[in-house]
C-alpha cells in the first residue's frame, strides 16, 4: 500500500529512463537529504559525527570511485588507498602554493591528479585483466606509497613527514583545519559527496556506464560490437581515480585534520574493496550500504557486548572485527553475490506488490 | 651526462670494485628468491588445481608457522608439533573446501578471490586471537636447523652464507621436486591436472571435485608450513609476513600462473633483481626501492609477455 505506482504513467522516454521513475522514491530522497542537512546537524552528538557519519560518508565516496571501477566496469584495483593519498597530498600541496583560492575548489581539483595517475597506471589494463591487474594496482599502491615518504616535496619537508589541513573558511565560517565545528566540516562532506554522487550517477545511467557494463561483462564482444577498449578503460580508471582523490583529500581536510603517508596502506584499500563487496558491486547506493556497514561494524562489535554486561579487551574487539568482516565477506558472496544494495531491491519490490506475494 | 653515468656506468663499476660483495647481495637475493618462490608454489599448485587464485596464501604461511610455534610453547615436542600442525592445516582445507569453496563452485574468478581475500580476514583475526599480535621467535633449533655461518674466502674478502639460507635453498628444491613428481607421476597428480583442465570433464570420468580441492588446499597447506619454517627461522614469525607474502604475486605474473618451474624462475629473478636493484640503483633515488620494485618489474614484463614466462597462452573467445 505504501509503495503503490498506479496512476505514475510516463509519457516520454526521458520519464520512463529516469533514475527515480516512481513519485514515493522521489518523496523518499528528497525526506533522506532533508534528514541528512536539516535533521542531523541539529540532533547528533559530536561524537556521532566526527568518528561516525564524517568518515563513513567520506569513504562512501572512496567505495563509490572504486564501485565504479571494480562494480561497472569489471577491473580490480587493490590501490584505492594510493590513489586517495595522491589526492591527499595534492590538495595539501594546492591549498600552500595557493591558499588564497578557497579549499572546495581544491578539493575538488585534487582529483585530477589522482585521476592521471590512475591512468598511467591503468595503462596496462588493455593487454591484462583480472588477476594480472590486480598486481599492476598492487604496484601503484607500493610506488606511490613509497613516493609520499620519500619525496620530501610532497609534505612541504616537513619534519615528521605529516600533512596537515590547513585553516580554510566559507561564508565567514571556517570549514578545515583545527577548530573547524563538526557541523560545517560535516555539511561540507555531505555537500560534496551528494553532488559527486548525483554526478555519478550521470555517468553511470549514461552511454559511459553502458560502455563500462559491456566491457565488464565480456570485453571482447564489447570490442566487436564497436567499444574502444582502451580508451573506456582508461575513462573508468581517471572517473574511479577522481573520486577516490577527491575522497582523500576530504580525509584529510575533513577528518583527520593531519596524516601520515602509512594511512594510505593497503588495508584502506582492503577496507574499501569490503565496502564495495557487502554493499553491492555495480551498485551506487551499495557504495553507500557497505561503507555505512564497515564504518558502523567496529562501533557495534565494541559496544554491544556492554549493553549486556560483557566486557571485552579493545585488542579482542579489533580481532573480531576483522574475522567477523571476513566471515561476512564469504558470507555475502556466497548467500548474496549483489550485496546489500539487492536485500534493497528485494525488500523495495516486496513493497510494490504487498500484499500480495508477487 | 652525469645523470647517465650515474644509472648506467657508477653501479657496475662498484659492482667491478668489489666483486665477494657482489656476489654476497646475489646470494641474499637468490635466498629471499627462493622464500618467495616458495610461496607461490603454494599458489600455483591451487591456481592449477582449482583455478582459484589464493590470495589467503601469505596468511596460511604465517598460521601455520604460528600453530608451530604457539603448540611448542604449550610444551609439545617439537616433532610432534610439526606433526600436529600438518594435521592443523589438513583440517583447515577440509573446512575451506566445505565452507567456502563447494559453495562458490562456477563462480566467476573475481568472486573467487575476493572470497579468498575474506578467508585472508578470517584467518587474520583468528590467528591473533589465538596466539596474540606480536612477533614469535621460531624454534628453528630444535627442528635441527644449523644455525652457523660459512665465510668462504673470495677475492680476498669473504663470502658469508648462513647454514638456515643453504637449507631453505635445499628444502625449497627438494619440494619443487617433490612436487613436480607428483603431478606428473601419480595418479593424484594425473588427476589434478585433470580438474585443473576442465573441471566438468573431470567429473564426468569420475574424479571427485571435493576430493581433489581438499588435497590441493593440503599441500598447499604444507607447502605454507615448510615456508614458514623456513622464513620464520630467518626472521621472527609474525604478521608482518602477509604484506612480504604479496611479493609472491609478481613472482608467479613473470612465471605464469600454472608453471611450478616458473614460480621458481620468476621467484629468483624477483630475489635477486630486488636485492641488486636497491643495493646499486636504489640509493640514487632514495633507497628503500625494494618494496615495489618488484611490482613495477612484473609491471613492465606483463606489458611484452601477458601469459608470463611459462604460463599457458591465453586464448579468448567470445
Amino acid at each position: 500500500m505504501l509503495y503503490r505506482e498506479a496512476g505514475q504513467f510516463k509519457t516520454t522516454y526521458a520519464e520512463d529512463m529516469a533514475v527515480f521513475p516512481i513519485r514515493q522514491d522521489r518523496i523518499g530522497i528528497a525526506v533522506i537529504l532533508l534528514v541528512a542537512y536539516v535533521g542531523v546537524p541539529l540532533f547528533a552528538s559530536s561524537f556521532a559525527l566526527t568518528s561516525v557519519l564524517i568518515p563513513m560518508l567520506v569513504l562512501t565516496l572512496a567505495a563509490i570511485g572504486l564501485n565504479i571501477l571494480t562494480g561497472y566496469a569489471g577491473l580490480i584495483s587493490l590501490g584505492t588507498g594510493a590513489f586517495m593519498g595522491v589526492g591527499a597530498y595534492a590538495c595539501f600541496k594546492l591549498t600552500t602554493a595557493f591558499p588564497e583560492v578557497n579549499v572546495l575548489v581544491w578539493i575538488l581539483a585534487s582529483g585530477f591528479f589522482a585521476a592521471a595517475v590512475g591512468v598511467v597506471f591503468g595503462l596496462p589494463s588493455l593487454r591484462i585483466k583480472g588477476l594480472y591487474l590486480a598486481v599492476a594496482t598492487l604496484a601503484a599502491q607500493f610506488f606511490l606509497q613509497w613516493c609520499f615518504v620519500r619525496i620530501g616535496w610532497l609534505t612541504n619537508y616537513s619534519s615528521s613527514g605529516s600533512i596537515e589541513a590547513a585553516r580554510r573558511e566559507l561564508f565567514g565560517i571556517q570549514i578545515t583545519g583545527p577548530g573547524a565545528s563538526d557541523v560545517a566540516r560535516y555539511l561540507c562532506v555531505l555537500t560534496l559527496l551528494v553532488f559527486l554522487t548525483w554526478i555519478a550517477s550521470n555517468i553511470v545511467h549514461g552511454r559511459i556506464g553502458r560502455k563500462w557494463m559491456m566491457v565488464r561483462d565480456m570485453d571482447i564482444a564489447a570490442e566487436l560490437m564497436g567499444v574502444r577498449l582502451l580508451p573506456t578503460k582508461l575513462l573508468a580508471f581517471a572517473v574511479s581515480s577522481y573520486f577516490c582523490g577527491v575522497a582523500g583529500a576530504m580525509l584529510l581536510f575533513f577528518h583527520y585534520g593531519s596524516m601520515e603517508s602509512i594511512a594510505f596502506n593497503i588495508d584502506l584499500s582492503f577496507q574499501i574493496l569490503f565496502m564495495i563487496i557487502i554493499g553491492g558491486l555495480g551498485s551506487l547506493i551499495g557504495s553507500y550500504f557497505g561503507a555505512a556497514f564497515i564504518a558502523a561494524l567496529p562501533i557495534v562489535i565494541k559496544f554491544a557486548p556492554q549493553l549486556v554486561g560483557l566486557e571485552l579487551h579493545s585488542a579482542h574487539v579489533d580481532q573480531a572485527t576483522v574475522m567477523i568482516v571476513g566471515a561476512l565477506i564469504i558470507f555475502f558472496l556466497i548467500v548474496e553475490p549483489h550485496g546489500l544494495a539487492r536485500l534493497w531491491q528485494i525488500g523495495k519490490q516486496k513493497l510494490r506488490v504487498w500484499p500480495f506475494p508477487y | 651526462m652525469d645523470v647517465l653515468a650515474m644509472i648506467l656506468v657508477e653501479p657496475f663499476a662498484r659492482m667491478a670494485a668489489n666483486p665477494a660483495f657482489f656476489v654476497q647481495v646475489i646470494w641474499e637475493g637468490f635466498v629471499s628468491g627462493v622464500l618467495y618462490a616458495l610461496i607461490a608454489l603454494g599458489f600455483v599448485l591451487i591456481f592449477k588445481a582449482s583455478g582459484v587464485f589464493n590470495f589467503a596464501q601469505g596468511i596460511m604461511v604465517v598460521f601455520a608457522a604460528l600453530t608451530l610455534v604457539g603448540l611448542h610453547e604449550a610444551g609439545v615436542p617439537a616433532w610432534v608439533a610439526v606433526a600436529l600442525a600438518v594435521g592443523v592445516m589438513y583440517l583447515l582445507a577440509v573446512g575451506i573446501e566445505r565452507v567456502v569453496l563447494r559453495p562458490l563452485v562456477n563462480q566467476p574468478d573475481i568472486i573467487l578471490l575476493m572470497a579468498t581475500i575474506g578467508l585472508t580476514r578470517v584467518l587474520v583475526g583468528f590467528g591473533e586471537l589465538l596466539f596474540g599480535g606480536e612477533p614469535k621467535i621460531m624454534i628453528a633449533n630444535e627442528l635441527g636447523i644449523p644455525s652457523g655461518v660459512w665465510r668462504i674466502p673470495l677475492f680476498d674478502r669473504v663470502v658469508i652464507i648462513k647454514l638456515i639460507d643453504l637449507t631453505a635453498a635445499i628444502v625449497a628444491i627438494a619440494m619443487v621436486a617433490g612436487l613436480g613428481f607428483f603431478f606428473s607421476k601419480t595418479r593424484i597428480g594425473r588427476a589434478l591436472r585433470a580438474v585443473a583442465d576442465d573441471h566438468q570433464a573431470a567429473l564426468s570420468v569420475g574424479i571427485s571435485l571435493e576430493q581433489i580441492w581438499v588435497i590441493v588446499w593440503f599441500a598447499a597447506g604444507i607447502v605454507a608450513l615448510v615456508t614458514g619454517i623456513m622464513w620464520g627461522a630467518r626472521s621472527d614469525v609474525s604478521f608482518a609476513l602477509e604484506i612480504i607474502a604479496l611479493k609472491a604475486l609478481p613472482v608467479l605474473i613473470l612465471g605464469g600462473f600454472t608453471s611450478i618451474p616458473g614460480a621458481i624462475v620468476g621467484g629468483l629473478i624477483i630475489g635477486i633483481g630486488e636485492k641488486v636493484g636497491e643495493i646499486y640503483w636504489g640509493r640514487l633515488i632514495g633507497g628503500g626501492i625494494e618494496s615495489w620494485l618488484a611490482y613495477m618489474i612484473a609491471l613492465v614484463f606483463l606489458l611484452f609477455r601477458p601469459q608470463g614466462l611459462f604460463g599457458e597462452k591465453i586464448i579468448e573467445r567470445v
